[in-house]
């Protein structure tokens, strides 16, 4: 078993990673909390000063702030449920033979290594432009009016191009979990006459339910985070129908320079994201563990 | 009989899965096409075949010379990815074959710091970075890659080393094994798999990271996402241009994604399997 | 192959690194076709001063103004020369953050500078940014659309006549709308339209006391009008449309009328690039009889912030970049049509540009027809015809822009839509102690 001697090494070897992220954790925030409770803008500096608590009823006062929190909750939801849900059904139809097998993978996991500006930009115009786009070439192939997407259906746009970037990387995880199903296992439940559906219910889903934790544990990280999709297509509109909230404290910060009042969103988008993290944590804890 | 079943199966599945691959992978093969299209040809409607010039890549060469924003991100990404396996090596090592009743409370928390919104401290990290002269530097530049993606690192290579059973290293240990050898011959060889995939994943992540990469450089240290902050909405549309900086972009990131698929899946799975 | 270029590349970059003990300025630009041809044509400049050696750093029009404004606030003194506009400069010249241009050289000529344009660089007399290129906004119009209407377009129209063209001219069956406006949300987009139209119906931002004036009637009928204007005579989709969608448009043959940018002139009339080139007409920004006209003024300008070490270098490149002969060299290597307008008396007198840019009159008659520091027909307290000057604005505008772009989008009415804007200025202007 582990001795004294391993457990001090052990700690020794944990202590770097910790120290540092404890610092780059503490400075930030340090920094966002004490800027959250002073009026401080750079450009306008004559009223610079500590205000207690103004930029948080500020903030919350925003027209913008509940919308943008309902937005956030949305895009992560529906990307997760777009990723996870595609995901499992491209992982079970990666998973039968075929020709071409690493092709198609290939093909498939392009959209992960695409960097977010250029994903947005890509989709803005080459695909969902309502002049030019490729689907709006698609609705006047069959005689219909072209749909503008980013102005019509702001929110669901932001979403198709999330979910496109990050369906690769759901089906690369839930693929390889699949893969790792005991080949007999399955065999056997073929043998009893175990429809797809039952084999589907009862066998598969409880075992990528690990993978399908992982996947939702990850990309809520980055999608509590998405903006710069935002910043490229839509800019929050029209009007806040998609501004979510790293977005609003991004308008405050870089358009307004309103530093206190980021600082404060910044804050609130924190604890917004620990709630959620500490609903994953359950979930994730419970699944991890088995 | 149930082998040609079974042919007609493959051949039913390969068709559908082509299909979902084509319009997975259209967008990006749409950019490609078109960075080799005319201007005019680009806003010409839909066309799959271009003519072919590559006016484009040559208006955006001679408008911003590619070679330094590509070194830069070669740069920073690796050296980010390395200085972050060194770090999160041990601490991954130790979780992994030294757990204690905190592992997985401070695993998660360091996946909570990855969850202040970056937009929310650019200014006081901005002071921060000029008051250490910082600014426009690649080793600034990469010491914040580095942090931003040694949570994940770290979850990844702790997930991956604890497959690697336990029994073994008793084994060893019992045949007397120093720890360095102990270490050398027994479980880097295990280990190597994962901390190439998780180099992988952390290349892609550094590569593709577009705030702080373009908010804290000018030129020096420009990689390849302020590359294209330069092509990206001008006055007039040039989307064969852009089509052409975009691929530019991306390109050297994709190609080394498909090579290296079979390495970055392998290690991929943030310990979902088991 | 790949590898020589490889090496070629280490070298030259090694090379580099030798060459910058010459000093070396950083100047950060925005990526508009006249700007990309500057960089092109630097060689002019570092053979004339060898040593001095030139770092781009070129962004889009959104990320370069958040990389300036973060940078000139916080000192970082990443950038010797900055690309910015008429708005920041009267805001950032009251925060002492840009250097007085007051050694352009003997022959710079600064009275040549267009007055209205000098007049929004300068603050207390005193010049802090050099104009790059400058413009006005006024109305381009499909000649034969026009006449096919029954119609013909006076040089100084009305909105009211606009509107009737522009309803008439609409022929959605065959993919034309009467009207082209912008609708994108931004101060620099859509606000940058509305408030200049605004003027022209004699709304105004705000009261003499800073009150904001989204509750009168002159706003209301502003945005009535645009509103109902753009859903009977505009294309699809306009609320997403800026000044590119609705360049392209235009370009295609989809607009009769399009408002916008004077330099939008020299891309319409393009043989290469449009298809309706032959047929544009041009007249000034419509009016509603009270005296003003809803045409703006803007200028990219060349401004040095006061952190540089380098101040001397700058001085000479700004000289270089914003003089009569860095006209003559874009004359001489690429024609006088793509000369960078807008800037200068002379180059409006010149014959030669006269006769390569047929609209040269109708743009310098609208840069001279906006007057910055008295934009609208009621008395203002803050200078800008399309933007206020204060550091507010590009929050607040933007704000109020996404409102008027959702009520465009029909996804709120005129009256809400104006109602918020009232609310969001008048929380903006209390927070920033304009008003109690």
């Amino acid at each position: 078993m582990a001795t004294r001697q391993t457990q001090t090494l052990a700690r020794f070897m944990l202590a770097p990673s910790v120290i540092m992220l404890l610092v780059w954790m503490v400075i930030p925030l340090g920094i966002t909390l004490w800027f959250s409770f002073q009026q401080y803008n750079p450009l306008n500096p004559i009223r610079d000063g500590f205000i207690g608590f103004d930029n948080y009823a500020l903030f919350y006062a925003n027209p913008a702030f509940l919308q943008s929190i309902l937005n956030t909750l949305i895009l992560v939801g529906s990307v997760l449920a777009i990723t996870v849900i595609g995901g499992i059904m491209l992982a079970l139809l990666l998973d039968q033979p075929m020709w071409g097998q690493g092709m198609v993978r290939i093909l498939v996991i392009s959209p992960f290594f695409v960097m977010p500006p250029v994903a947005a930009l890509v989709w803005k115009n080459m695909i969902m432009h309502p002049g030019y786009g490729v689907f709006a070439d698609i609705s006047r192939f069959f005689g219909l009016q072209p749909v503008d997407w980013f102005a019509q259906y702001p929110l669901f746009s932001i979403i198709l191009i999330v979910a496109w970037q990050w369906l690769p990387f759901a089906t690369l995880i839930l693929l390889t979990s699949l893969q790792s199903l005991d080949g007999e296992q399955k065999e056997a439940a073929e043998m009893d006459g175990a429809g797809f559906v039952s084999r589907f219910i009862y066998l598969i889903l409880p075992h990528l339910a690990r993978g399908i934790t992982v996947v939702i544990l990850i990309q809520t990280i980055f999608l509590l985070a998405v903006y710069a999709e935002i910043l490229v297509t839509t800019n929050g509109g029209p009007g806040y129908a998609s501004t979510n909230l790293p977005f609003l404290v991004y308008q405050k910060a870089s358009l307004e320079f309103k530093i206190g009042q980021a600082s404060a969103g910044g804050i609130i988008a924190v604890i917004l994201a620990n709630i959620v993290a500490i609903f994953l944590m359950r979930a994730v804890g419970k699944n991890l563990d088995k | 009989m149930a082998r040609a079943v079974s042919n007609q199966h493959k051949t039913i599945v390969t068709v559908a899965a082509w299909i979902v691959a084509f319009l997975i992978f259209f967008p990006i093969l749409y950019t490609i096409i078109t960075s080799f299209k005319s201007e005019t040809e680009a806003i010409a409607g839909f066309n799959m075949i271009p003519s072919g010039t590559t006016e484009s890549y040559e208006e955006v060469q001679s408008q911003y010379n590619y070679f330094k924003p590509f070194m830069n991100s070669v740069i920073l990404s690796l050296g980010s990815t390395l200085l972050a396996l060194l770090i999160a090596v041990p601490a991954a090592w130790s979780m992994a074959f030294s757990p204690t009743r905190r592992t997985k409370d401070i695993l998660m928390w360091m996946l909570s710091t990855k969850m202040m919104p970056a937009v929310a401290v650019l200014f006081p990290m901005y002071l921060i970075f000029r008051d250490l002269g910082l600014l426009d530097s690649r080793l600034g530049l990469t010491v914040m890659l580095t942090m931003i993606n040694l949570p994940i690192v770290v979850w990844m290579l702790y997930t991956y080393f604890r497959e690697i059973p336990g029994e073994i290293l008793e084994a060893a240990r019992m045949d007397g094994a120093s720890l360095w050898n102990e270490i050398i011959h027994v479980l880097t060889p295990m280990a190597v798999p994962g901390i190439a995939s998780t180099m992988l994943l952390n290349i892609i992540l550094a590569w593709n990271e577009a705030f702080w990469t373009i908010r804290l450089t000018a030129i020096e240290a420009a990689p390849l996402t302020a590359f294209i902050s330069s092509f990206s909405s001008p006055q007039g549309l040039f989307w064969a241009k852009l089509s052409a900086a975009s691929t530019l972009a991306i390109a050297p990131i994709l190609i080394m994604g498909w090579f290296s698929q079979k390495q970055l899946v392998r290690g991929l799975t943030f310990g979902a399997v088991k | 192959m790949k590898l020589t270029t490889l090496m070629l590349g280490l070298c030259s970059a090694s090379l580099l690194a030798v060459a910058a003990h010459a000093e070396s300025i950083t100047i950060a630009t925005v990526n508009n076709g006249d700007m990309i041809r500057m960089q092109k044509l630097t060689d002019d400049f570092t053979s004339k001063n060898p040593d001095i050696e030139l770092n781009w750093v070129t962004l889009e029009e959104n990320v370069l103004r958040e990389r300036v404004t973060t940078d000139i606030a916080t000192k970082g003194g990443q950038y010797d020369v900055m690309t910015i506009g008429t708005y920041e400069v009267p805001i950032w010249a009251k925060q002492n953050w840009l250097l007085p241009l007051d050694n352009l050289g003997d022959n710079y000529d600064a009275a040549d500078i267009i007055p209205a344009i000098a007049g929004g660089l300068s603050v207390d007399g005193k010049l802090y940014a050099a104009p790059f290129y400058g413009e006005s906004s006024f109305v381009m119009y499909r000649k034969d659309l026009m006449e096919k209407a029954g119609l013909t377009m006076p040089d100084a129209p009305t909105w009211e006549f606009i509107g009737e063209a522009a309803r008439k001219m609409t022929d959605r069956d065959n993919d034309i709308n009467g009207i082209c406006l912008r609708g994108k949300a931004g101060w620099g987009e859509n606000m940058a339209f509305l408030t200049a139209m605004s003027n022209s119906f004699g709304a105004r931002w705000f009261d003499e006391e800073w009150k904001p004036q989204f509750d009168q009637p002159e706003w209301k009928e502003t945005l009535d009008t645009y509103v109902k204007l753009m859903n009977d005579a505009g294309p699809s989709g306009a609320s997403s449309n800026g000044f590119n969608e609705n360049l392209a448009l235009f370009q295609q043959g989809k607009c009769g009328m399009w408002i916008d940018a004077t330099v939008a002139a020299s891309f319409v009339s393009n043989p290469q690039d449009s298809t309706v080139a032959d047929k544009v007409g041009y007249a000034l920004a419509p009016d509603t009889g009270l005296g003003k006209r809803g045409n703006w003024l803007w200028a990219w300008s060349l401004a040095i912030p006061a952190g540089t070490q380098k101040a001397d270098a700058a001085q000479k490149f700004v000289a270089w970049a914003t003089s009569k002969d860095y006209l003559e060299l874009v004359a001489e290597k690429e024609g006088w049509a793509n000369v960078p307008p807008g800037t200068r008396t002379s180059l409006y007198e010149n014959p030669k540009y006269q006769e390569a840019a047929p609209f040269a009159k109708m743009t310098l008659d609208s840069i001279n027809a906006a007057d910055p520091t008295k934009p609208t027909v009621k008395p203002v307290p803050y200078v800008g015809v399309q933007f206020v000057a204060i550091p507010e604005f590009q929050g607040l505008g933007t704000t109020v822009g996404q409102l008027f772009s959702a009520a465009l989008a029909g996804q709120m009415s005129v009256d809400d839509a104006l109602k918020q804007a009232q609310d969001a200025a008048t929380a903006t202007m209390t927070e920033g102690g304009y008003i109690q």
